[in-house]
């Protein structure tokens, strides 16, 4: 009798939500979303841009306030600003004596600050909370169909110049000695950082999106010391933290993007903790000594 | 032309870092066959040197040749291959041998980067070269610090280039890795290959280096290891510390 509550309660947790239509179309876009924020993020966490990360999905904050004030798609708004904070980023780092992790921090800062006060002073039908926080379930068709669109162009550039951005994350000098262009790889990395930070902010907001930017590539780092599967790693774990994340907030009521990204801390700390190799606890040292 | 004669040929070249001059007023001629060590003192211009010669750093003043070309076209004919110091990479990277020797061959492939045949034999040929083909697939993370470099070593060859940089090749390495990049180095000669390589030790200098090339900041000496590579050079390139003090007597 119990095991049959059991699955029957198992069975409605994870059918029920699917009955409504927001709901469906939630997990569906936030596992694109999570795919590619998953796959990128194993990019960025060997390159060591997780400060990158963060700057470049607060810095698109403005961009997405303004294009929405002008009509624009809002992925064209926080994509310039995306690119033109690390432009700014370079820049001043190059013209002053202050150190990059400083100029990182009061760059972004700065453009959040801006769009924060866009936000105040443009009068729209623009939510600051669905921004910072993500609204997976009210997204719109538009929205979605951008989405689509921007997620499909991300996954085809990672993929073409995958073993490319390997080499730059890896031994960006050697690149160059045998005439990659190391440059434009850089700003590949960039471009498909800030495409990634505007869909990601759909699902849980510009505040906590570099979470899904970096945590998925950190756990997978932990399980592996192969490229090709860091990469699948992390991809499974960003899906799997999306949906699982959207169901407990349908359940139990709570924020969806803070759901979301909680799942992904707990599955990073559970490979932390007991990741064969290089988790606290080293199972297979364990294992073998035995 | 007279340059062609040249493999490598930099003039009088200047490299500063936002202002602070690292290299001023260096210049360098090496022919095909020969084998130069880099001497100098750490943050004399070693590092800046090969960054220059690689095309990492933009050259404030002089001109730099390879095989009578520019940069450039050196770099698209795969001319120079660089092996980084132990120090200069990420061992975590989640990368075996295989992979890391493929490199060597990306400047040749398509733009996916996917392997021919003669790109797979050149990676096989070049890991049984460095002896580590029954390491072909270890994780970069598992290796020792000579095998490593091995690994690197590898890669310049699978690369094809005529011209080696070699940044500290015998520091951190097993007795076995030593006697294996000696005698590659020596191979490398036959085959008309021109290396530079910088090094701490002052054996090695004398034990294959036609040339050496004493800097501080700009050349303190530059010519046949015989004339060249003298205790006043030496002294003079180390701030005016006797190499007695710096290497012992024997040296």
């Amino acid at each position: 009798m119990d095991g049959y509550f059991l699955s029957v309660n198992i069975n409605s947790f994870i059918s029920e939500p699917l009955t409504h239509d927001f709901m469906r179309k939630a997990i569906l876009i936030s596992s694109l979303v999570a795919a590619v924020c998953g796959l990128l993020s194993s990019f960025l966490t060997l390159k060591g841009w997780a400060l990158m990360g963060d700057a470049v999905s607060h810095a698109v904050m403005p961009g997405v306030v303004v294009a929405y004030a002008l009509g624009v798609p809002f992925s064209l708004g926080a994509f310039i600003f995306g690119v033109g904070s690390v432009a700014l980023i370079g820049f001043i780092k190059q013209k002053s004596r202050v150190k990059e992790d400083t100029v990182i921090g009061l760059v972004f800062t700065g453009f959040f600050a801006l769009g924060i006060v866009l936000v105040s002073k443009i009068k729209s039908n623009i939510d600051l909370m669905h921004i910072l926080f993500g609204s997976p379930l009210g997204i719109s068709l538009s929205d979605i169909q951008q989405t689509i669109f921007i997620s499909i162009l991300v996954v085809l550039l990672l993929s073409i110049f995958r073993k490319d951005l390997m080499l730059y994350c890896f031994d960006p000098r050697h690149a160059k000695t045998v005439g990659i262009n190391v440059g434009f790889l850089h700003y590949l990395l960039l471009t498909c950082l800030s495409l990634a930070a505007v869909v990601g902010l759909q699902t849980v907001g510009i505040v906590l999106v570099v979470a899904m930017l970096i945590t998925p590539g950190a756990t997978a780092y932990l399980l592996t010391d192969k490229f090709d599967r860091l990469s699948l790693i992390s991809v499974l774990s960003s899906i799997v933290s999306s949906v699982l994340g959207i169901y407990l907030s349908y359940w139990f009521d709570i924020e969806t993007g803070g759901s979301i990204v909680l799942v992904q801390t707990f599955i990073f700390l559970f490979a932390f903790l007991f990741a064969p190799r290089y988790g606290i606890f080293k199972f297979k040292k364990l294992l073998s000594s035995k | 032309m007279e340059f062609e004669k040249y493999r490598i040929e930099a003039e009088n070249i200047c490299v500063d870092y936002n202002g602070k001059v690292a290299l001023y007023d260096a210049t360098l001629r090496l022919k095909a066959g020969q084998i130069c060590g880099l001497v100098g003192m750490n943050g004399a211009g070693k590092t800046t040197f090969f960054n220059a010669l690689t095309g990492f750093v933009n050259l404030s003043k002089g001109i730099i040749r390879i095989n009578g070309e520019s940069l450039k076209t050196a770099q698209q004919d795969q001319s120079v291959a660089y092996v980084p110091q132990n120090e200069g990479i990420d061992s975590d990277f989640p990368i075996n041998v295989w992979d890391i020797v493929m490199m060597g061959r990306y400047g040749s492939m398509n733009i996916l980067r996917s392997p021919r045949e003669s790109d797979i034999q050149a990676v096989k040929n070049a890991i049984g070269r460095v002896d580590l083909l029954e390491h072909t697939f270890t994780p970069i993370g598992n290796l020792s610090g000579g095998q490593r470099k091995r690994t690197f070593l590898a890669r310049a060859i699978a690369q094809r280039a005529s011209i080696l940089l070699l940044d500290e090749p015998f520091s951190g390495v097993d007795i076995r890795t030593e006697k294996l990049i000696s005698e590659l180095f020596l191979e490398f000669k036959k085959e008309g290959k021109t290396i530079l390589i910088s090094t701490h030790d002052m054996i090695h200098i004398r034990e294959f280096c036609d040339l050496v090339l004493l800097i501080n900041k700009t050349v303190v000496a530059y010519g046949d290891t015989s004339e060249v590579f003298t205790p006043e050079n030496i002294t003079s390139t180390f701030g005016g510390m006797s190499p007695d003090f710096l290497f012992g007597p024997e040296s």
